[in-house]
């Protein structure tokens, strides 16, 4: 079968098993996997170079299951998001993510974009990363060689490029399940409040141990550099941090927010000014980082 | 939705107008079923590509297309030279269809090609060879109007300027209209508030793109299907452009996505019937979203001056407005209806407006929704904002100390007759959304617009079928729900079921003329075609009932529907009962009526908008928008309020995020509508309309247009509440995030 959004014809697969996609995968010069084609379509459209094949993911079963194992949960690489977001016991195990996730493109959109389509499209902007960052999921990678399992915040490289080899696709994603109170978070600016792209997007994680201080926070940073960042500065400033009224001093949130501010190595472009998007990175990790303690503290 | 009853002409008891039957194109249109532009697929039809200009202004110096024409499955190319000499009136035009000597913006047509697939036509594209002489280029008035500046056209002398102009430049025209004495005025003046205003081109944003399919015969007859707001139009500028009869011409409408000004005016038509005529074969060419924003639409962009004085009891004493329009590529801005519609919602003695009409290296601007006057509006309604907080009035007391009413002499010249504009600030000031308390961050913005609205020529037909259903036919492509506006009015006027009406939109060689469906116009003109036309038939219906009675035609009366004995010695005939026997009584009932439209009642809005700011991002939200425009009479009501909404999240796009980006190059670096932000429906709140009915007494049911002035306000509306939220009075559209959050930390 072939189809032809940029006019020319492109050869497309439909495997059923991950062997069958390696397989796949590596017997043609460009092939491409895909989940929900909603960035590699357009891209076709927009005039950039067609692969000479798609492979589409969602006909294999695990690829598109979303499990909770106990201790951790399991989200298939092709999953819909929208499977995420109307999964009650992941929403709350997760809200942070879910709400990264109900955030890319439309309702429409997310009836087909995934995860691993978000992540491996490799945008510093792609909405779910910030929250996958902060959760320290890993991506269990399969090629040839059989599969490994890395930190998700060792894939992307720079904007359209990760560090997966020829011949390797991302078949799942891994979050462990929180063992203390715990809350995530994401906030991110547009102009629009749909069918946008983040001009700056702030995904936070808090651990809190019995005594109600901060034993683990994590804070990733979209849109402010090449990748999505981690802001460690503001990370070792929220550890140890007793909370007062639900909320650390304002010494380490102005921290936090200087953290995020100066962790930017953004661009001035038609999206946003690299003046704004250091002061909003600032405002919007500190939201995201007092959003994640609420939640951890209602936990 | 509310409608504020005019209590001096109170609704006299219409049966179907007012009325909210289901639009006659629903079905078709929300199945799926209805056919646009670029549906229709012809046997042998040929796909049709465009070759752009890369540059934004530049010599073309040759133009080979020896290599693209003789690729496989290329069946035609053309370029300027396959069309006559551009000239005389239509100069601009031709020229804008498709370049001669020259590229004005990027964007412009160079050549086009018809081919077998459309991948081939695109791959024949490349193939085109194109020697290009870059030129030096502007992107603004300032920079068009800069000593040095390269001039577009060669022989472009500035008309209206004083002293004459001698000198080619880039000012096309210049508008002035003047009254009383400035210096006294201001000398009168409590308070003065002055300000320089700049806006960006903003695009019209159909949904639908640009999409054309012609049918030539080889000696050069044609058949078109195409989208438009006219296509009436289109066959003339077709055949002005081509150098031919425009009986030679025939254009089927297709459904329209959309047009809001933009698609009243050609770009496809031309190339497609060319390339047609050239292959021997059907062509479609459908644009791109890439091509609408490079090369059609959009407005104009602008920097203004406002200087307006009051006393402080909130009287207006002088105004002194300047504006420069950029035209694009070509003359024509609307800076003349800027310049007229800025103050005349206003009792003000002494004025000066000035207008200037400058092009530079972009799309040659077309008409969206009230052309010119929300840029205008946006500067004066944010100074008499400023004015009315200045003095700590009210903002619509303000407006009603100054308002003018029937009597009133416009700042533009004539004088108003019956108009609505002081009931549309009342019922704002009425209305439960103008006490609404407002939050931390919030505030509330009030600004007024006016538009003159259009009258111009249309015809209908009226043909009563053997079963006494009836069809209307119009030349006005529905853009706005008109099929619904037709059939109630005829539904009324005849007696007749609405459901037994049946609207259609006819094309230009089954109906007689009707100019394009623009300037609010369609519901009076048309709708007034239409009425006069069903008038004719109940003559007709009378004079046959008397007929088959046996009495003088005086003797029958039209009483819902039926053809009545004055003094009721017969059993009344029902129009389905005439038509049923009408071969007996002079066969088919058909009328055809023709006018130049009359009476046109101008379009007053007055709107509220409540916002919140984001102090920390700039980030504005839309809380709560209200809008109270005079209708004259609504003939359906729903698609009045539709028109109102539309207006208001148009202007609500442009004053906050929509803008034209050009790099140093000229290129526009956001084609696509993921980086030109219109708003998407989670961006607004249900926006809240109030009808206001003063009937225009030029109209049979009092109609006025409504599908423009409701982009009037929303530019300064958004800008005021944004003063009012935060303080900080922002002269430069649009207010982005970056834009406010800039004030904002400016402190």
């Amino acid at each position: 079968m072939t189809f032809n959004p940029g006019g020319l014809p492109v050869k497309y697969f439909s495997p059923s098993t991950i062997e069958e996609a390696v397989e796949l995968l590596s017997s043609g010069p460009n092939r491409r996997v895909f989940a929900g084609a909603t960035d590699v379509v357009p891209q076709m459209r927009s005039g950039r170079p067609a692969p000479d094949g798609l492979i589409d993911l969602k006909g294999i079963e695990r690829l598109i299951s979303v499990t909770d194992t106990g201790s951790m949960w399991v989200i298939g690489a092709a999953a819909p998001t929208v499977r995420l977001t109307s999964n009650p016991a992941f929403v709350a195990s997760f809200p942070g993510l879910a709400e990264a996730s109900g955030l890319i493109g439309s309702d429409q959109v997310q009836s087909r974009s995934s995860l691993g389509g978000n992540l491996c499209n490799s945008s510093p902007a792609a909405d779910s990363v910030p929250a996958l960052f902060a959760n320290r999921a890993r991506a269990v990678i399969a090629s040839g060689a059989g599969t490994r399992t890395i930190a998700v915040q060792d894939v992307p490289t720079g904007p359209g490029r990760t560090s997966l080899a020829p011949g390797e696709f991302i078949i799942e994603f891994e979050i462990d399940r929180p063992t203390t109170n715990s809350g995530d978070a994401y906030f991110r600016l547009t102009p629009r409040t749909e069918m946008d792209i983040a001009v700056v997007g702030a995904g936070a994680r808090v651990d809190l141990d019995g005594a109600g201080t901060i034993s683990s926070a994590t804070l990733a940073l979209g849109a402010v550099a090449p990748t999505v960042v981690r802001v460690p500065d503001a990370e070792a400033a929220l550890l140890g941090a007793a909370l007062t009224n639900g909320a650390p001093s304002d010494d380490v949130l102005a921290a936090v927010a200087a953290a995020a501010s100066a962790a930017c190595n953004p661009i001035d472009d038609k999206r946003g000014t690299i003046k704004y998007r250091r002061h909003v990175a600032g405002v919007l990790a500190r939201r995201s980082i007092l959003a994640a303690i609420a939640r951890a503290s209602a936990a | 939705m509310t409608i504020a009853e005019d209590p001096a002409t109170t609704n006299p008891g219409y049966k179907w107008v007012g009325t909210r039957p289901i639009r006659p194109d629903g079905f078709e249109k929300v199945t799926g079923r209805a056919k646009f532009g670029a549906d229709l697929y012809l046997p042998g039809m040929l796909h049709g590509a465009v070759l752009r200009s890369p540059h934004a202004h530049a010599k073309i110096l040759s133009i080979d297309t020896s290599e693209a024409e003789a690729m496989a499955g290329v069946k035609s190319v053309i370029t300027g030279d396959d069309f006559p000499p551009a000239m005389g009136k239509e100069k601009d035009m031709a020229s804008n269809t498709i370049a001669r000597d020259k590229v004005l913006y990027e964007g412009h047509v160079v050549a086009a090609v018809a081919a077998t697939s459309r991948a081939q036509a695109r791959a024949a594209l490349d193939a085109i060879k194109v020697t290009y002489e870059v030129l030096p280029h502007v992107l603004t008035v300032d920079q068009a109007m800069a000593a040095g500046a390269p001039v577009l056209h060669d022989g472009m002398l500035t008309k209206g300027s004083e002293p004459a102009a001698t000198e080619p430049s880039n000012v096309a025209s210049r508008v002035i209209y003047q009254g009383g004495d400035l210096d006294k005025g201001f000398a009168e003046a409590d308070v003065v508030v002055e300000h320089e205003f700049t806006t960006k081109p903003v695009h019209q944003g159909y949904i639908e793109p640009h999409a054309a399919v012609a049918d030539t015969t080889p000696d050069g007859r044609s058949t078109v299907w195409c989208s438009s707001q006219g296509h009436f139009a289109m066959r003339t500028y077709s055949a002005q452009v081509l150098g031919w009869d425009s009986g030679r011409i025939r254009v089927i409408p297709a459904e329209i996505g959309g047009g809001f000004g933009g698609k009243t005016v050609i770009y496809l038509e031309p190339l497609a019937i060319k390339l047609s005529q050239k292959a021997g074969r059907p062509v479609k060419i459908v644009m791109s979203r890439d091509e609408v924003f490079r090369a059609t639409g959009p407005t104009s962009g602008s920097r203004m001056t406002a200087k307006i004085g009051a006393t402080k009891d909130g009287k207006i004493t002088a105004a002194d407005v300047h504006l420069w329009f950029e035209a694009g590529a070509y003359a024509g801005s609307p800076v003349g209806a800027a310049a007229m519609c800025c103050l005349a919602p206003y009792k003000v003695e002494n004025f000066t407006i000035e207008g200037f009409d400058v092009v530079v290296n972009k799309p040659r601007v077309a008409a969206y929704r009230a052309p010119g006057a929300p840029i205008s509006g946006f500067a004066v309604e944010s100074v008499m904002d400023e004015i009315a907080k200045s003095i700590g009035m009210d903002p619509i007391e303000f407006r009603l100390a100054n308002v003018v009413e029937e009597g009133d002499t416009a700042t533009y010249g004539p004088k108003f007759p019956r108009i609505g504009y002081k009931e549309t600030l009342e019922a704002i000031k009425n209305h439960p959304n103008y006490q609404e308390p407002l939050g931390p961050n919030q505030g509330r913005g009030i600004a007024v617009g006016f538009w003159f609205n259009a009258g111009m020529n249309s015809s209908a037909t009226v043909n009563v079928n053997e079963d006494g259903t009836v069809n209307v036919l119009t030349g006005s492509p529905d853009i706005g729900g008109s099929r619904a506006s037709m059939a109630l009015m005829a539904a009324e006027e005849l007696g007749v079921d609405v459901a037994r009406i049946s609207p259609n939109v006819a094309d230009t060689a089954t109906v007689g003329f009707n100019d394009v469906t623009g300037g609010s116009r369609t519901t009076l003109a048309t709708g007034g075609a239409v009425v006069n036309a069903c008038r004719m038939i109940i003559e007709d219906l009378r004079g046959r009932a008397a007929k088959q009675w046996d009495v003088a035609a005086d003797q029958v009366e039209w009483v819902d529907g039926q053809a009545q004995m004055v003094d009721g010695s017969q059993p009344p005939l029902s129009l389905a009962d005439i038509a049923k026997g009408w071969a007996r009584t002079g066969g088919p009932i058909a009328a055809s009526a023709s006018l130049n439209a009359r009476g046109v009642g101008a379009g007053f809005s007055t709107q509220m908008c409540d916002l919140e700011v984001d102090p920390e991002t700039g980030v504005v939200t839309i809380v709560r928008y209200t809008t109270a425009q005079d209708a004259g009479r609504a003939i359906h009501p729903s698609y009045v309020e539709g028109q109102f909404q539309g207006g208001v999240a148009q202007g609500i796009g442009w004053a906050l995020n929509e803008e034209y980006v050009h790099n140093a190059d000229g290129v526009m670096e956001n084609a696509g509508f993921l980086d030109y932000r219109m708003p998407v429906a989670s961006d607004l709140p249900m926006i809240d309309t109030v009808i206001v009915e003063v009937p225009n007494p030029g109209h049979p049911y009092g109609v006025r247009g409504v599908g423009e002035v409701g982009i009037v306000p929303p530019l300064a509306a958004v800008a005021n509440a944004v003063d009012s939220a935060t303080g900080k009075r922002i002269c430069h559209l649009p207010l982005s995030p970056i834009r406010i959050l800039d004030a904002l930390l400016e402190g």
